[in-house]
């Protein structure tokens, strides 16, 4: 039995749902009343597509990248195999660890070529794209237990930042991660970039061999992983602090040597509520730790969104 | 293929992604899981909430993230409705969710299932006498035919919206347009519709119409001449002439049948406007948003000089709008030219009589649809055995909780009034057609003796236990309990 894509708006009258499987998203316009309906169209138009695009190739998706792979034939499967292109000649990464920011991506480009808008994000499941008109920003929160929700610390994203995609890894998250990492969360040009490195720079975040980590071979959990039958992490005990800061150092090096190499813009790691920031100084984003400023309702009005869920570490 | 897996390994085909869900884990979606071998669906599912309908509107209860300890309500009070439950579609399987319970000493079972439905449409009650487009023209939205302009009720507009031959008969872009149309509609939200030679309208669920712009106020409580005959007696030795100003029929008492038979005096009143018969007048401005639905503002410029042979200084004029929501009072000088006075106390009943008697002018949305075979299927094994049953009254069906009313004749083709269902409760499917709740409430003996799934019925506590991913949402205080046995032979 197929269960049928669900296309409704959110009870506020103007953030759009929509659900195909395992594809959830959440997306609001800004602009002129006519804009946002024909941008809500165009994405409601290509979303009942998505999932059987994806499904036709699967196979291939879930299969190891490496520099000599088939090129996938669909749109998103594309993006997912670009932006994993950078990382699988060093370690095992499958696109689908681009999937969630692919799938936000292209309906975000669906949308801003159907009409003109002032802003817009697809948010699909945490891993978020942004269309921003000169003058508009978006603050984000963080969140670094999606089991726990509390804001951590937020960012602000204007116009002029280079940031279009923002996206979150984490073991706690939908999708296994080989790291410990609570939540990484990561600004890059694009939603799919910014997704692949959130699961790379997670999946570092690392003590190996800890007796408090508890890791199971993916299949054991998940029969069709892509991950097959590499640990994936399913606890994490208690650490000290000084294991803390050893595990973030290994993913704050791996963070460093991504943005060195243009690959992200900015990530947060956090472990057991300690956080580390890898930034420039700031250009037009910033991660403000500790102390979420309240949100400013104004018309350009911020909001807020939860790094959670994923669908691969 | 499961061969590979442990055989308690379920492949789930909610979607092609087809995982493979080992037990006591969820698929890639979160909303499918293995409980014990079984696949399950754990998405978030809307109860209704009886201790909350005291006068409260429907507003969320809680949202799947907040925290829940255990039902805060005796299970009894709770209703599992259809919506965000699934389906049984298309395949032959029982319906989702088949709950039972225990009302007033009575074994209940619920059958619990969303229903796709091609067949399926929405009539629009408008509440205007404007004229929004001849009757057959067709209503059209982003220029894609929708629905059609049908039989005129009192007071009201009709259009019938939606159905088969424009969902899935025309083309593709039609089909879609229709499908969303209906579905803002259903879901209270605001559609503008073109009439093919006629009006463009704003509608919503339960809120005043706006045609051409105009947003209306009130329904009139009859034409001009329908208002004096109405309230002729009221004014009877209160005042000498009246004049209810109307874009259809204004009419004047001393002139109508009504004060005629009163033995009112001749006021030697003249009407700027085409005579129809005795007191009544066509045409005496333009349509407009002034006094009674025409474009004047000052309604002495309807008016001619009185004739001098038959007023007389301080005849007494009152001039209403057919809603009673405009009027002025005035007294003929030595010259018998109208001055404006304070409106007596004595009238200002009757004219506050004629703005009570003027009801808000709203919209309604009534959904329409047939259950077919396969959602019958879900319910019992023998599916016209349920048809017969909703018949007599055995069985109660209601859609989101809504009561909702059953055609006679043949089949289970039902309409509910959309503003009693919890908000949102409609989707749809690209196919397309609306996705809507129902829910088939009987005896528990009833239910066994129309060959029902006994053997997926699970009680109400259970379901209620499974606390993730529920709605509770106060139930709508206008609806009867639907839990309430039925008795035989009462129709709704």
């Amino acid at each position: 039995m197929r269960d049928p894509a669900t296309i409704r708006l959110l009870p506020d009258g103007h953030r759009l749902h929509l659900n195909d499987g395992p594809i959830d998203l959440i997306i609001e316009a800004n602009g002129e009343r006519g804009a946002i309906r024909a941008a809500y169209e165009a994405a409601a138009r290509r979303f009942v597509t998505i999932l059987d695009e994806l499904c036709a190739e699967l196979p291939l998706l879930r299969r190891r990248a490496t520099p000599c792979s088939l090129q996938p034939r669909g749109p998103i499967a594309r993006i997912m195999a670009g932006a994993v292109a950078p990382y699988c000649e060093r370690q095992f990464v499958t696109p689908m660890a681009a999937v969630a920011g692919a799938v936000a991506e292209a309906m975000l480009d669906e949308m801003s070529r159907a009409t003109e808008l002032d802003r817009a994000y697809v948010n699909n499941g945490g891993d978020i794209a942004f269309h921003l008109s000169p003058g508009y920003c978006y603050t984000l929160g963080m969140i670094e237990r999606p089991d726990l929700p509390r804001l951590i610390g937020s960012v602000e994203i204007s116009a002029s930042s280079p940031v279009r995609g923002a996206a979150t890894s984490g073991w706690r998250g939908r999708s296994f991660s080989l790291g410990i990492a609570d939540a990484v969360t990561v600004l890059g040009a694009t939603a799919a970039q910014a997704d692949a490195a959130a699961t790379i720079i997670a999946n570092a975040v690392d003590l190996p061999g800890h007796p408090a980590v508890t890791r199971v071979a993916a299949n054991e959990v998940a029969p069709d992983s892509d991950l097959g039958a590499i640990a994936v992490t399913r606890n994490v005990g208690s650490l000290a602090g000084h294991e803390i800061e050893k595990a973030l150092k290994n993913g704050v090096k791996v963070a460093e040597e991504l943005r060195a190499r243009k690959l992200i813009h900015s990530a947060a790691l956090c472990l057991q509520s300690h956080v580390r920031v890898v930034a420039d100084r700031p250009v037009g984003a910033r991660f403000c730790k500790d102390g979420f400023k309240e949100p400013r309702a104004t018309a350009r009005g911020d909001h807020t969104v939860s790094g959670r869920s994923f669908y691969h570490a | 293929m499961t061969d590979a897996f442990p055989p308690d390994t379920v492949r789930c085909d909610a979607c092609p992604v087809l995982c493979y869900i080992k037990r006591g884990q969820a698929g890639a979606c979160d909303r499918y899981a293995n409980d014990e071998g079984q696949l399950v669906r754990v998405d978030p599912h809307i109860l209704l909430d009886r201790a909350k309908s005291q006068g409260t509107p429907l507003v969320p209860f809680l949202e799947r993230d907040s925290p829940w300890n255990g039902p805060l309500l005796a299970p009894r009070e709770t209703f599992v409705t259809a919506i965000g439950a699934g389906t049984t579609y298309p395949d032959y399987k029982p319906a989702p969710f088949i709950v039972s319970s225990e009302v007033e000493g009575v074994d209940m079972v619920t059958v619990v299932t969303e229903g796709i439905f091609s067949y399926c449409g929405v009539k629009l009650k408008i509440d205007t006498d404007r004229h929004l487009g001849p009757e057959r023209n067709l209503v059209r939205v982003e220029g894609e035919p929708v629905g059609h302009v049908t039989t005129a009720e009192y007071g009201s507009q009709m259009l019938s919206i939606g159905g088969v031959h424009h969902l899935t008969g025309g083309t593709k872009s039609e089909g879609r347009v229709t499908c969303e149309t209906l579905l803002d509609l259903c879901n209270g939200k605001e559609v503008a519709l073109t009439i093919d030679g006629g009006a463009t309208i704003a509608v919503a669920a339960g809120l005043p119409p706006t045609v051409n712009g105009q947003r209306e106020q009130r329904m009139r409580v009859g034409c001009g001449s329908a208002t004096i005959g109405m309230f002729a007696k009221q004014w009877f030795g209160k005042v000498d002439e009246v004049v209810v100003v109307d874009d259809h029929i204004t009419g004047v008492l001393s002139e109508h049948q009504a004060g005629k038979m009163l033995g009112l005096r001749e006021t030697g009143i003249v009407i700027d406007g085409r005579r129809s018969t005795p007191g009544r007048y066509f045409q005496v401005a333009r349509p407009g948003t002034g006094w009674g639905g025409t474009d004047i503002s000052d309604p002495l410029s309807i008016l001619k000089a009185f004739k001098p042979k038959l007023a007389w200084p301080g005849l007494r004029l009152l001039m209403v709008s057919t809603t009673g929501e405009n009027f002025a009072f005035y007294e003929l000088d030595e010259a018998l030219r109208p001055r404006e006075k304070e409106l007596p106390t004595t009238l200002q009943e009757s004219v506050e009589r004629i703005r009570e008697n003027c009801e808000p002018a709203l919209t309604t949305v009534l959904f329409m649809a047939g259950a077919g075979g396969s959602l019958r299927a879900g319910v019992t094994e023998n599916p016209v055995k349920l048809t017969n049953s909703v018949k007599q009254s055995l069985t109660r069906v209601t859609s989101g909780g809504a009561p909702a009313y059953i055609w006679p004749g043949g089949g289970i083709t039902f309409m509910v009034d959309v503003s009693r269902m919890p908000e949102n409760a409609f989707g749809y499917v690209p196919t397309p057609a609306i996705v809507a709740p129902i829910e088939f409430t009987l005896k528990k003996s009833d239910y066994a003796s129309l060959g029902g799934h006994m053997d997926s019925i699970r009680p109400l506590e259970e379901v209620l236990r499974e606390k993730e991913r529920r709605r509770q949402v106060g139930s709508s205080p206008q609806n009867p309990w639907p839990l309430r046995p039925p008795s035989r032979g009462s129709q709704e």
